[in-house]
């Protein structure tokens, strides 16, 4: 038995190291030929996977808080949500999260993630001051925005080193609730309309219903919301529900999905509603439910997300939109976001322009499907986020990421080539 | 607020449990061995959660300094948790007398020492809990672990009748037997994953069964099925089985 990424596939065995210590580590990094650092294990695919695997949840001290400015200094094994239990309650909250608290600060950092603000706040790299990383020489180095070591290790996929600890600024919040609007759409004409009209919420995000079809294709619900001023702090991560097995594969057949989609469709009012919800519910719908990647069954899941430019989005997204709707395979989730600007990092995933990520149980025939939505995406200039993959060609992956080039001369230069690789990164060859 | 003292505070263990009764606002009293090396939790837990965080300096083999190191706590703690154990290798143990007398002085003997005392005040002052980690190797003796189960069944036993005894003065006392547990100690083995719990998940079952007062626990909870078996298995077949 191995670990195994959120996505359940591929399935290795692998050899464990856990990190408790610099002097172990330096001990480690010395012996080892080949490994990658592992979080939580919720990047979906293969980033996190080879037969050495150091395991960093086990570093999770926090180090040192400033109560004046909210930075807080911590170890890379620390998970959001344990920040969000003492912080959140003391008026703070996290600049930037993905739509998981379940993933470690080292983790953050290595995905360069992002969140439902990006179009006003960007990357997770934003909120980081500096971090101090060990490189594969040993040697443990302190780094801040603008030196090199920087922008290649923020979205760089934990091939340049091992992250020990991080200082983030923490966003000031007076509630633990957001004033939600929920827009409900019925073309993605509409949607887009939508999310140019409320541009300027800082929350933003709408979850599509794929398996529309004809002129109702790309309708959804649109999800905009901000930090309400009630004073009301009172937070409590929630008790979660769990999926205690793999459910069989049938269980998630078209049939189901559609339900599902339609459940979740129907139940929104039309037109505009308010709402007012709680962090996890607005941020974390998906960690209230434990495990829920097992309902895809033991044969594993991937999230196909890719991004395109503005300009390209309509259309692009329309064409994809399509091509699954054509084949029937659908998604369980499908989430449409607007971006902000790129930043300078080498491979950060955003750019401004829109994303999409939908979830599909590995199936024979998916793969085949996928390239032919890969093909859509680079003929609009567009990328693949490599946090969600498990399959695409190292063709497609560098048309994407220009600056490919710049990041695989560093990890030589820098002799990270030899000691950090990942299933992903051999395939890719990064 | 309340205060916990907590008996073996180095272990993986120990740090969550520590950790889920500072989130719950309780002070902590960490002992353990050298404990200075607990420095970077104490800053770690007081910045999560505000509380006090005072480290002792404790021997859990030296005895007769058991009775001194209790009195020395500023305020009576409210519930003692023993987390100390030491697992030597069976075969080392084997021929190692050393090493069998460390797990039984460890796992049986020392927690007793303390324990007793604890129990004594805690009978007069008609209140408290106290939380024994001990081990499903307790529950029946194997070939893998024999010498470590058997100090450990000696403490469940001990824990037992504790319970039976303070029961009257209405204080709480549970016995924690985990399986499998991903810590140092057992790092670099082949666990099944699905036996096998975390620290942290150890720690939340441990705190959330003596908040509601349980008596026993076994955590992962499949561990009480697998061991109902394991016990109820005849003996003319267990001796030749090898699990």
């Amino acid at each position: 038995m191995g670990l195994l990424s959120w996505g359940m596939y591929p399935k290795i065995k692998n050899k464990i190291f856990s990190l408790r210590s610099k002097e172990a580590l330096g001990t480690y990094i010395e012996k080892a030929d080949e490994f990658i650092p592992y979080g939580n294990g919720r990047s979906y695919g293969d980033c996190a996977l080879n037969e050495n695997i150091l395991y960093t949840k086990t570093y999770n001290n926090f180090l040192a808080f400033d109560e004046i400015s909210g930075t807080l200094t911590c170890q890379a094994g620390v998970l959001l949500s344990e920040i969000l239990d003492s912080f959140v309650k003391r008026g703070w909250f996290l600049k930037v999260t993905p739509g998981t608290k379940l993933i470690t600060v080292g983790g953050a950092i290595a995905s360069d993630v992002h969140g439902k603000n990006h179009h006003t706040e960007g990357c997770f790299s934003e909120c980081v001051e500096e971090f101090d990383i060990m490189l594969p020489n040993g040697e443990i180095k302190t780094c801040k925005k603008g030196d090199e070591l920087f922008r290649a290790t923020c979205g760089g996929m934990g091939l340049t080193g091992v992250i020990l600890a991080a200082k983030i600024s923490l966003k000031k919040i007076n509630s633990k609730n957001i004033n939600q609007t929920t827009i409900k759409t019925k073309s993605l004409q509409e949607t887009f309309e939508a999310f140019e009209n409320y541009k300027e919420m800082p929350y933003s995000v709408a979850w599509i219903d794929c398996l529309a079809k004809d002129e109702e294709i790309g309708k959804c619900l649109l999800m905009v919301g901000d930090f309400a001023n009630d004073s009301d702090l009172d937070y409590k991560s929630k008790k979660k529900l769990s999926i205690p097995f793999n459910f069989p594969s049938f269980a998630l057949n078209n049939l189901s999905v559609k339900a599902f989609n339609k459940l979740y469709y129907a139940k929104a009012k039309d037109g505009v509603s308010k709402q007012k919800v709680d962090i996890d519910t607005f941020f974390y719908p998906l960690d209230a439910i434990g495990d829920w990647n097992r309902i895809y069954g033991s044969g594993g899941f991937t999230q196909y997300q890719f991004i395109l430019p503005k300009e390209q989005s309509f259309e692009g997204l329309k064409k994809i939109l399509r091509k699954i709707s054509a084949s029937g395979k659908g998604s369980f989730l499908a989430v449409l976001k607007l971006y902000g600007k790129e930043n300078e990092n080498y491979l950060s995933f955003p750019l401004e322009g829109y994303s999409l990520a939908l979830d599909f149980k590995i199936e024979a025939g998916l793969f085949e499907l996928l390239n032919t939505l890969d093909e859509v995406v680079l003929r609009c200039g567009g990328r693949i986020y490599l946090t969600k993959d498990v399959r695409v060609s190292c063709e497609t992956f560098e048309k994407g990421y220009p600056l490919i080039e710049k990041f695989r001369a560093f990890r030589r230069e820098n002799n990270m080539d030899k000691k950090l690789n990942s299933l992903q990164s051999k395939r890719i060859k990064i | 607020m309340s205060s916990i003292l907590i008996i073996g505070a180095k272990s993986d263990i120990a740090k969550e449990v520590a950790r889920i009764y500072a989130k719950n606002g309780y002070n902590l009293y960490l002992a353990a061995r050298e404990c200075g090396s607990l420095e970077d939790l104490k800053n770690d837990i007081e910045i999560r959660s505000g509380v006090e965080v005072e480290l002792k300096e404790f021997d859990i083999t030296s005895y007769d300094t058991h009775e001194g190191f209790y009195s020395s706590l500023k305020k009576r703690p409210l519930g003692v948790i023993v987390v100390s154990g030491y697992m030597a290798e069976q075969k080392a143990a084997q021929k190692e007398w050393s090493e069998t007398l460390q797990m039984i002085n460890v796992n049986y003997t020392g927690a007793i020492s303390i324990l007793n005392i604890v129990a004594n005040d805690f009978e007069k002052e008609r209140r408290g809990f106290i939380v024994g980690v001990s081990s499903v190797a307790g529950d029946r003796g194997r070939k893998a672990n024999y010498i470590y189960g058997s100090a450990k069944a000696g403490f469940s036993a001990y824990l037992s009748g504790l319970r039976n005894r303070l029961h009257e003065s209405g204080v709480q006392v549970l016995t924690v037997k985990p399986g499998f547990v991903n810590t140092k100690m057992t790092e670099g083995l082949d666990l099944p994953q699905k036996l096998t719990a975390s620290p942290s998940e150890v720690a939340e079952d441990i705190f959330n069964a003596q908040q509601s007062g349980r008596n026993v626990l076994y955590t992962k909870s499949v561990w009480m099925v697998i061991m109902l078996i394991i016990k109820h298995i005849p003996e003319f077949i267990f001796k030749k089985m090898s699990i």
